[in-house]
């Protein structure tokens, strides 16, 4: 692809950490190709990243980076969009990051509808800290904290951020990077919250315990499960059983949270009040 | 999807064989070795870029045939 990478990824720290075939690296690949076809400014641009091995992702990217406390990415997030809206703001978690001791930002960062663009990597497993589950871990399941199966339901976390308010919510696959790279531009140029859920493969701590295999099984394993939304959309439900819906699931125009702040400010300004 | 080119190990030290640029070519063309990708048969390079786009690791790059 006609992109230079190495204009993205900080030289000094690469090779990366993480272990052979997972799919983080195919995700960060991704998002770089994304962000140069999105033609947005790499120096007015902030990537914030929480814990895990997710949250690697925003210490390999050569752009004004925070590499936060565990689940709080979203709220470094909002304070930097806020402090100067001008900021392209991305935020880089992983499904325990964002979803279990970060869901609660996730809901109300949605309900804002401000301009931040989350990409979210979900491997279905606390990856860095050995394999607990996650609440993208499925039910039945195995995790070092589930020996006998997981009893937990597991979140459609799409299907959360939408119901939430977020304007933009889309899955993508390390199985489709191509599928990904489009989306995650879509994601970066809509204006408003914008929630990317990335489907990635930890074979280390998720794969080899579910009898799913190693990297390249895993993804024969997404090639055998995804589908099109477009196609999801008209299939029955019986159908849809195990198959898990992929591209831009929701987009919708709607008044983005600094917009109305700043009007909030002028008419303050103005000398107008609620009163 | 650009088809002008062929494979190329363009960073051979980042490599971790993990075998995933094999799974998505859809030809035959790289080999594993013991601690690196190898092309094997660059003649059935279709430079479709499937191994370029899902390397976690940035190895590999689809280049022009003259680079
Ligand atoms: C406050 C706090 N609690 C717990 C931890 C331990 N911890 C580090 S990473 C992590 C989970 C990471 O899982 P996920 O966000 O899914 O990232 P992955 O490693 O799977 O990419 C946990 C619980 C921590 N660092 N800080
Ligand atoms: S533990 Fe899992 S998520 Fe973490 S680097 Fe290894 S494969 Fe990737
Ligand atoms: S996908 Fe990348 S890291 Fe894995 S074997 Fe192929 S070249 Fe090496
Ligand atoms: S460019 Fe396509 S055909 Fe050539 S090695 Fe990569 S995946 Fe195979
Ligand atoms: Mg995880």
């Amino acid at each position: 692809m006609d992109v230079n990478i190495d204009k993205y990824l900080r030289q000094d720290k690469m090779p990366h950490i993480w272990c052979p075939g997972c799919g983080h690296g195919t995700v960060l690949g991704s998002f770089v190709r994304a962000f140069d076809q999105s033609g947005l400014d790499q120096e007015k641009t902030v990537v914030i990243s929480g814990i895990g091995c997710s949250g690697r992702a925003s210490g390999y990217l050569n752009f004004d980076t925070l590499h936060v406390t565990h689940g709080r990415a979203l709220t470094f997030a909002t304070g930097v969009k806020m402090a100067n809206p001008e900021l392209n703001v991305i935020v880089m978690t992983g499904d325990g990051d964002g979803a279990a001791i970060g869901g609660n930002h996730l809901i109300h960062s949605s309900r804002r509808n401000i301009d931040i663009t989350v990409v979210l990597f979900n491997n279905n497993i606390y990856g860095m800290t050995g394999g607990q589950f996650s609440p993208m871990t499925p039910t039945g399941d195995t995790a070092t904290t589930s020996p006998y199966g997981n009893i937990d339901q597991n979140f459609d976390l799409c299907e959360l951020a939408k119901s939430s308010g977020a304007t933009f919510v889309g899955r993508g696959a390390s199985y489709q990077p191509r599928k990904m790279i489009k989306l995650i531009k879509e994601g970066l140029l809509h204006k408003g919250f914008a929630f990317i859920e990335t489907l990635t493969q930890c074979p280390v701590n998720y794969g080899k315990r579910n009898m799913i295999g190693g990297a390249r099984d895993m993804l024969k394993w997404q090639d055998e499960h995804l589908v099109p939304d477009k196609k999801y959309e008209k299939m029955d439900p019986e159908e849809r059983e195990g198959l898990i819906s992929t591209g831009v699931l929701y987009q919708v125009s709607k008044e983005e949270y600094t917009d109305k702040y700043q009007q909030v400010i002028n008419n303050v300004m103005a000398g107008e009040s609620n009163e | 999807m650009a088809r002008k080119g062929k494979v190329k190990i363009a960073r051979p030290d980042w490599c971790k064989v993990c075998g995933i640029c094999i799974e998505v070519c859809p030809v035959e063309v790289l080999e594993l070795g013991n601690t690196r990708i190898q092309v094997a048969h660059l003649e059935n390079c279709i430079g479709c870029e499937n191994c370029e786009l899902s390397c976690p690791d940035f190895v590999l790059k689809v280049v022009e045939d003259d680079e």
